[in-house]
């Protein structure tokens, strides 16, 4: 049928063929973004996940069974939703993979500087317990609402940071997030751009991640998604778990704030 | 190419109203220069602002505009600075700008300072007909030259276009304080030899972004 | 130790619906690391999907099929609380047998 429409593009003279080239190049991105929904590969991750999640290990043969996500120690329906927030026993604001990371350092007895050497997977590597483990994370807070607290002075002062960081133009390239995510319909040659800046885009890009990426064969985690658009925007590498990369999820977060979790999602 | 000027504290400007009683916390430069680290040819430097960059960052957030004095001012020093070719000539090869055109490698810190650096213009713009995977973040510039009426690129009577071009390509804010688009020449993306082949792509008669 | 399938399966009148999501790295063969050598292929070549102790699948793969494949197909018969097992084989001789039950 599309190619039908597409010959028949061609027919016409220039006017409008490229566009509807182009259209019919979308809708078939579309559709084979549709015929990914089910068969996700990131339920083999967060199956891991719960596994790791669950099993005595690390110096102290613990569990992260007793790790308190913002709900209370050993909830985990729906703390990933609710995250960046402030956590007093640490006395800052943490996303998910700051908190994991936590726990497993305190809980656990890892050594932080280990687990923060190589958090992401190499192209064709398995995937890292910290993989395996978000993905578990994001998956039970599966369709549960998006509620990033406000609520303490930190959690304020990480939404206003990060609010400016979207805006930050530097590099070679002059780029900030916002050269590419604060304009509606915009598109890196047929890749479509959220909005960040607006509720419904923020909500459905927030609710996203993690996700399995197609092409890379691997679950990217929030931290690692932002850390490849700084490599994009020509920025120098974001440090795992840095300040700056909280401040930014917790400013995306609360943009996203009633949209409802989806993740681990599926992308091309 | 870098000018180095120290940090300072963004203006309460970036402040949102309803917040002004909240304490401040650590200030956002702060933040961003703890947590970055240089990884081959992404160096630290990248990070320190220049005028330009602050002013634009503090509009965007303040989600305004940047004063008409202002902009008239970063705009008059971006067009001071391009830099005609040395030999005069303005056009190269387009086939050599299509590829340019298409490579959106260079200046990453996955990159090598070897690395051929692209100008990634489809990201952003239509150009040729035949390329269909193009974004719309710029304008499209499929006829490029043909709208602007260059039928002849070395006829005196297309040299204000050709200026013109070069110039945007160069410093796109010498024409507009802002622009999204990258800074190809005063940046150092793309060598001056390479600005010619983009150049061409646009405004050759026949190259594919001209012919129907 | 190959990691577990999930596997679900409905039962809709007469046909039987099953998921199959397996975890396997499927290096085609094909491809080059970056020192330009090429890398073993490592990829399932048998399926096998047995109802109740009889086979009502099985599939030949190679190294066209990608990593963490998905597989879904339906047979007829099957009801709710009878036994799916998927099994496959791979070209270093590894294998994994994994069950559910028909929802």
């Amino acid at each position: 049928m599309k190619w039908l429409a597409y010959g028949a593009a061609c027919a016409v003279s220039l006017a409008g063929a490229s566009a509807l080239a182009q259209k019919s190049a979308a809708d078939a991105i579309a559709d084979y973004r549709a015929s990914l929904q089910d068969g996700n590969p990131a339920d083999l991750n967060a199956a891991r996940g719960a596994a790791l999640w669950n099993k005595a290990r690390g110096p102290k043969n613990a569990s992260l069974q007793g790790c308190d996500l913002g709900k209370g120690p050993g909830v985990v329906a729906g703390a990933a939703a609710s995250l960046p927030r402030y956590f007093a026993d640490a006395d800052a604001v943490m996303d998910v993979e700051s908190r994991l990371v936590h726990c497993m350092v305190t809980l656990q007895g890892f050594k932080r500087e280990e687990l923060t050497a190589k958090p992401y997977s190499s192209d064709g590597q398995k995937a890292t317990e910290i993989e395996d483990l978000v993905a578990f994370l994001y998956d039970e807070s599966r369709g549960m609402p998006i509620a990033v607290p406000t609520g303490h002075p930190k959690e304020q002062q990480a939404y206003q940071r990060g609010k400016q960081i979207f805006f930050f133009r530097a590099g070679p390239y002059d780029f900030s997030c916002a050269s590419c995510h604060s304009a509606d319909g915009q598109r890196i040659r047929l890749q479509d751009l959220p909005n960040l800046t607006k509720t419904a885009p923020a909500q459905a890009a927030f609710a996203a991640w993690p996700a399995y990426r197609v092409s890379q064969g691997a679950v990217r985690t929030m931290q690692w998604r932002l850390y490849d658009c700084f490599r994009q925007q020509r920025m120098p590498e974001l440090k795992y778990l840095s300040p700056a990369s909280v401040d930014l999820i917790a400013f995306l977060g609360v943009n996203a704030n009633g949209g409802k979790m989806a993740a681990p999602s599926i992308k091309r | 190419m870098k000018t180095n000027n120290t940090l300072i504290l963004l203006g309460a400007a970036a402040i949102v109203a309803g917040c002004a009683t909240m304490s401040a916390g650590p200030d956002v430069t702060e933040v961003i220069k703890a947590s970055f680290q240089e990884r081959g040819i992404a160096k630290l430097d990248r990070l320190e602002q220049t005028p330009l960059q602050k002013a634009c960052s503090q509009a965007d957030a303040a989600g305004k505009p940047l004063d008409a004095a202002t902009a008239s001012r970063l705009e008059q020093a971006a067009l001071a600075a391009v830099k005609p070719p040395a030999d005069g000539t303005y056009l190269g090869d387009w086939k050599e700008g299509e590829k340019i055109a298409q490579s959106g490698r260079g200046l990453q810190f996955n990159d090598t300072a070897q690395t051929v650096a692209g100008g990634n213009c489809y990201a952003c713009h239509q150009l040729s007909k035949a390329e269909i995977s193009f974004g719309n973040i710029g304008p499209s510039l499929y006829q490029y030259g043909k709208q602007r009426g260059v039928a002849n690129p070395a006829d005196p009577a297309s040299a204000e276009i050709v200026k013109y071009t070069w110039g945007k390509l160069w410093n796109s804010h010498a024409y507009r304080a802002c622009s999204p688009m990258p800074r190809f020449g005063d940046a150092g993306i793309l060598t001056e030899v390479q600005l010619k082949h983009v150049m061409a792509l646009l405004l050759d008669p026949q190259s594919p972004v001209n012919t129907p | 130790m190959a990691d577990p399938m999930r596997i679900r399966a409905q039962a809709q009148g007469d046909k039987t619906t099953v998921r199959v999501l397996m975890a396997h790295e499927m290096e085609s063969g094909q491809r080059k690391d970056s020192a330009g050598k090429v890398i073993p292929g490592w990829y399932i070549t048998e399926v096998t999907a047995q109802h109740n102790g009889k086979t009502v699948l099985s599939a030949q793969w190679g190294g066209a099929v990608s990593k963490n494949p998905y597989l879904q197909f339906s047979f007829k018969g099957g009801k709710a609380g009878d036994k799916i097992t998927v099994t496959w084989v791979d070209n270093r001789g590894e294998s994994r047998s994994d069950e559910a039950v028909i929802a």
